[in-house]
This record gives structure tokens, C-alpha cells and sequence, in this order.
């Protein structure tokens, strides 16, 4: 099922969480909406879903307006950050909710919603757990069991609200490419809001980048990674670290010295140069370089993270290099970027 | 060889937590006033109510208990309790669900109202039916020319019993409510369930015993209470007596037996509310947590 948000517009008490959001959610797609806290992008997966009605703007499934639809009315699965399991019920009774309180013909037999119900679990890897309470089950397992109960209603688009958010590192990773699995075989179209970079661009097949109420980019992992369309996605996905510098003669300054960059169609003036720490080249000599002091060095990884200080006005930026490369050993590294962007410095908001 | 360290930490385990500084002898002091003070004030009246309801045998207690004025007592009081609770049950989880999971203006106004009969003597309240209904009152003529008899008649009682009890339902529900939020209720609607259902299957469920406990209070307090209910109900024997009201006749009649022996049914439904209540906490502690208040 395809959805389409249309210009939608969210206040609550009149601050507005989203401002003219659209976007466009292809059929079978699995999407990531990532973004900070209060981007808002738990509102907009509260929106589609039903649970949250838009200000202006349209909602659409399909060809279908369903903004005025209610939440049952729009069948969708909805699977919560504390996933919000019943905790009186069994989780096959958690499973089987959706299917039970159906009215009259569309209601399955209770034979019917307990095989459903186990069909589900065999889906999530938890067969044999029928019979256990939700405070019997790890965290891990009850994610499963909040996605199998959201999968039960056969729903038009699946919404996962952080779904890995309240687990540990170890299980989030296992089940990141167990829900990508499980996407594989259902096809369901899937929207899933995280702050977790590294989980939006592993899972997702396009990233919707998001910052106070705004999309700011939309895109696959590459593009997003790749093509950083703002300085708040270029900082925001990834390492990276900026300089200011000026553009004169379509070629690139700092303070009074050219860094070997030209930028032929980027107009004068000053501007923003971003790039990412690995994405450098390091120089002997310097004429048309990036000079600078080593401030800090760590380890992170199978690399080393340097502190530079630029210039006069001692400008921190990062560099990555091999461990045991002899330059981690200087007092000054002079550097290039190899692959870099610039902004205008008007567009620098954050 | 690790000896001198263990040494060294005996004095904490003594004393688990560091911040308490009273000396063991401190501490006994303390405790015997508060037992001796209970033993007093609460336990030694119990034992007499029973002492004295018993004190002509138990052929006396059981013929004082069959008296006609006494049976319609008892069945006045479980009248009036079989219809405030339930109505205070139905409005407790309508305030408490309007107040802990929505957003309206007069939330705190509703919340601060919901404790007034806490905070007003019920003989006031009584007062403010006789205002509202009595016979040169607003009210009264109204209802006397349409034959509605409210004061000095079993619907004062029970009005003034409502208004009583009205706050142990809702005030045992609001903080339960408010902690789980609506996250419960979100899924089930998300799940298809109608307006009923996620009431019926989820919200019910989960609220149930703490449910239990207002209801518990409720009842025993709709039962006892005697202010209010003594200033609407206009002491007609056999007719408008409730069981305190009737307990206080008895005794102005120097009927102790049988005073004591009503007495002793209220005090064995305070009993058994108690151990109700306290297995309650002991089983469902954790959901109560949030609860306590009175």
C-alpha cells in the first residue's frame, strides 16, 4: 500500500511539530524517519497512523484520502516504543487481540485466531512461548511479540515507533536484520522512526532525514551518506567536521591562504566547508593545504581520531588516521580533504 | 586473613542504613508509644464493643440482633451501599479517566472538587441537602407538589452517602491511571478495538485492583457513615435508620447489648475491610504503589 502525506501541518497547543511535511512512501518500501529528539518524527508516524490528526494537509492511502479515518478504519500495525503489551494476557492472547475483537463475519474462530496466532510466533522466532505473560519474556522477545500482535490485523502499512530503542546494543543488532528479514517475506510497507543512524541506514531503504519539524533530506543510505544536501545532514549522518572558509577566484581560503580546492561554481563570499574525517589525503609540504596543531589523539576502533587546531583562530577539526601511520607521531599534520562539500554560511542555521 | 576488614564492617551491618542515628534504645522508646498508643485508642474499644454486645450471652446478642428496628436498620444501610457504591464506582472511573488521560480546561478545578467531601465535615454536607431540599428550602415545595420525597426518606440517604464516598474510587484511580498512560490503549485501538472494548479488555484489566481497594473503601465508609446521613435522614425507627444512626439510639436508650451488638456488625466489617485490604497490598503491592494517599 502506498502512503502519501500531503502538506501536512501538526500544532499542538499552536507550537507547530511539524511545518509543510510531504512525502511519498512507495508499496513494500521499508522507510526510515530519523532525525533528533523533537524533529518530529514520532508525530509524523503518529499521524499516518491515525492517532494523531494533521492540522492542514492530506493523509493518503493509496488513492485514498484517510485523513478523516479513524485508526481502526485505516488498518495499520502500530508497534510502540515501550511496545504496550497487555500485561494480563497471554501473548498469544496479546497476538490474537486484534483478530478478537472483530464483529460478526469478519471475526475468525477462536481455533482460527489461536493458529494464527501461533503461525505469528513461528514468524518472530518464538514458538512455545504461547502460554507466558509479557513480564515473563526478555526484552527482545517482547518486541517480537508487539510486532507479531501489530502483523496479526494483516495491516495495510507497518509503523514501528523505536522499535530497537529500549534494548541493548547486542540485540539490537540481531533483531535490525531480523526485522529486515522479516520485511523480505511479508512486504509489508513499513515506516520506522529512530535517532539511531547506524539502524536507519543499515535497515532502511530510503532515510527520510528530519530536523525541527522539517524534512530535510530524503534518500537512500548512499545518497544521504553520500550527497549530504545540508550542513544539518551532512553533521547529522556520519562523522564529519567543517571549517569556515572563503571562496575567492573559484578557489577555496582559509584565512589568507588557498588549500588547494577549487570550487568553480560556488559564488564568492564565505562559506562552510564539510567533510568527513576519513575522506582526507595527508600532504608533506604545504602549499594549497590544511595545516594544523595535533590538539588530541584517540583511539577509536581499528583507527585513530586526530585533534587538529587550523589557523589563528584555532578551529578544531577531526581527521581519521591508520593507527600505526607514521603522522600520528607529529606535533602538525598538514591534510586535504578528498571528498568535501561546501554551504553557503547563510543556510547555517544550527 | 581478611579478618580485620570484616571487623571493620560489622558496625554497618548492624545498622543497614547509616543515616539512621537513633540509638536501639531510642528506637524501643518509639515503638512502644506507637503500640501503646494503638493499643488504646484502637485496639482496647474493639475488644469492649465485643466485651459489652456479649455481655448477657449470646442468646441476648442474637435476640437484640433479631429486633425489628434492628433488621431494618441493617437492611437499610446494605440498601443505601448497594446503590452508592456502584454509582460511585461508575462515576470514580469517569473522573479519573477524564482527569488522567485528557487535556481539558478545569482539570485541576474537577481534581480539587473530587476532594471536596474530604474536606468538608459531612455534617455540612448533610446541611446542604437540607438547604437544597428541605421543606421552606428551594427544592422542597417543587418536589412536595410532585410527590418526591427526598429528606427524612431513603434518597436523602443515599444522595448524602454519594457525596460522602464520592472521592475513594476516583482518588484510588487517578494516580494508577496516570502512571500507565494511554500507550495500552493506543495499541488496542490500533488493533481495531472499538471505544468499549479497549475498555472492557484493556483499560478494566489493568485498573482492576486498585479498582478493588476504592471500592473496599468506599464501602466500608458508605456503611459507617453517620454525620451526613444523621442530618438528612430524620431518625424515623424502622424506617430511616441507618446502622450508626441506629447504634446511637439504642445507647440514648441505655440499650447497651443491644447497641454493642449492632456496633459489633460495623466493627466486623471493618475487620474483614482490613484484611481484605491488607491482602491486597500484600498481593497486588507493586500496582498499589502508586496509590497511596489515605
Amino acid at each position: 500500500m502506498e502512503v502519501r502525506v500531503a502538506n501536512v501541518r501538526k500544532e499542538f497547543d499552536r507550537f507547530p511539530a511539524l511545518r509543510d511535511v510531504s512525502l511519498d512512501i512507495r508499496s513494500g518500501e521499508l522507510i526510515a524517519l530519523l532525525g533528533p529528539s523533537g524533529s518530529g518524527k514520532t508525530t509524523l508516524l503518529r499521524l499516518i497512523a491515525g492517532l494523531e490528526r494533521p492540522t492542514t494537509g492530506k493523509i493518503f492511502f493509496g488513492d485514498e484520502d484517510a485523513s478523516s479515518k479513524t485508526i481502526q478504519e485505516r488498518n495499520v500495525g502500530f508497534v510502540f516504543q515501550h511496545y504496550a503489551l497487555f500485561r494480563h494476557m497471554t501473548v498469544a492472547d496479546n497476538i490474537g487481540f486484534g483478530l478478537k475483537v472483530r464483529h460478526g463475519a469478519t471475526r475468525p474462530s477462536n481455533e482460527e485466531i489461536r493458529r494464527r496466532a501461533s503461525e505469528l510466533l513461528d514468524l518472530v522466532q518464538l514458538s512455545g512461548l504461547e502460554k507466558r505473560y509479557p513480564a515473563q519474556l526478555s526484552g527482545g522477545q517482547r518486541q517480537r511479540v508487539a510486532l507479531a500482535r501489530a502483523m496479526a490485523i494483516e495491516p495495510k502499512v507497518l509503523l514501528l515507533d523505536e522499535p530497537f530503542g529500549a534494548l541493548d546494543a547486542q540485540v539490537r543488532r540481531e533483531l535490525r536484520r531480523w526485522l529486515r528479514d522479516i520485511h523480505d517475506t511479508t512486504g509489508h510497507t513499513t515506516v520506522f522512526v529512530t535517532h539511531d543512524q547506524e539502524e536507519a541506514l543499515e535497515l532502511a531503504d530510503r532515510v527520510v532525514v528530519m530536523s525541527q519539524g522539517q524534512i530535510e533530506q530524503i534518500g537512500s543510505a548512499d545518497e544521504v551518506y553520500d550527497t549530504p544536501n545540508s550542513p544539518f545532514v551532512f553533521g547529522f549522518i556520519g562523522e564529519s567536521s567543517s571549517l569556515p572558509v572563503r571562496i575567492t577566484d573559484g578557489q577555496v581560503w582559509i584565512a589568507d591562504r588557498p588549500i588547494g580546492l577549487s570550487a568553480p561554481n560556488h559564488p564568492a563570499g564565505d562559506a562552510l566547508l564539510y567533510f568527513r574525517p576519513h575522506d582526507i589525503e595527508l600532504l608533506d609540504g604545504c602549499s594549497g593545504c590544511i595545516a594544523g596543531t595535533v590538539a588530541a589523539s584517540r583511539r577509536v576502533a581499528g583507527t585513530r581520531r586526530v585533534e587538529l587546531e587550523i589557523g589563528g583562530e584555532r578551529q578544531r577539526v577531526e581527521i581519521e588516521l591508520p593507527v600505526d601511520h607514521i603522522a600520528t607521531q607529529k606535533s602538525r599534520i598538514a591534510f586535504r580533504p578528498s571528498r568535501w562539500k561546501l554551504f553557503p554560511v547563510k543556510s547555517t542555521g544550527n | 586473613m581478611a579478618d580485620p576488614e570484616i571487623k571493620s564492617y560489622e558496625p554497618m551491618h548492624d545498622n543497614p542504613s547509616a543515616a539512621v542515628t537513633e540509638s536501639r534504645s531510642a528506637r524501643t522508646v518509639l515503638m512502644t508509644v506507637a503500640f501503646v498508643f494503638l493499643g488504646i485508642f484502637l485496639l482496647l474499644p474493639l475488644i469492649i464493643v465485643f466485651k459489652e454486645a456479649f455481655a448477657k450471652g449470646v442468646g441476648a446478642y442474637f435476640a437484640s440482633l433479631n429486633d425489628h428496628d434492628t433488621l431494618s436498620a441493617i437492611h437499610l444501610t446494605l440498601l443505601v451501599a448497594v446503590i452508592a457504591v456502584p454509582l460511585n464506582v461508575v462515576f470514580g472511573i469517569a473522573a479519573a479517566w477524564a482527569i488522567a488521560k485528557f487535556e481539558f480546561k478545569g482539570k485541576a478545578f474537577l481534581t480539587t472538587l473530587i476532594d471536596l467531601p474530604f474536606s468538608v465535615s459531612p455534617v455540612i454536607s448533610g446541611l446542604v441537602y437540607v438547604l437544597l431540599f428541605g421543606a421552606q428550602a428551594m427544592l422542597g415545595p417543587w418536589l412536595k407538589s410532585h410527590g418526591i420525597e427526598i429528606l427524612f426518606a431513603v434518597p436523602g440517604i443515599v444522595l448524602a452517602t454519594v457525596f460522602v464516598t464520592f472521592p475513594f474510587v476516583a482518588r484510588e484511580l487517578i494516580p494508577l491511571m496516570q502512571e500507565q498512560g494511554t500507550g495500552d490503549e493506543e495499541a488496542a485501538l490500533s488493533l481495531g478495538a472499538n471505544g468499549w472494548q479497549v475498555f472492557r479488555y484493556v483499560t478494566l484489566p489493568n485498573i482492576k485492583w486498585g479498582l478493588l481497594y476504592g471500592v473496599l473503601l468506599c464501602n466500608a465508609r458508605a456503611m459507617g457513615e453517620f454525620g451526613a446521613v444523621s442530618v438528612v435522614s430524620g431518625h424515623i425507627r424502622g424506617m430511616t435508620n441507618t446502622m450508626p444512626l441506629h447504634v446511637e439510639i439504642l445507647y440514648n436508650e441505655y440499650n447497651a447489648v443491644g447497641a454493642f451488638a449492632v456496633a459489633s456488625l460495623l466493627a466486623g466489617l471493618a475487620l474483614v475491610t482490613l484484611i481484605l485490604k491488607t491482602v491486597l497490598e500484600m498481593r497486588y503491592g507493586a500496582e498499589l504503589a502508586a496509590t497511596r494517599g489515605h
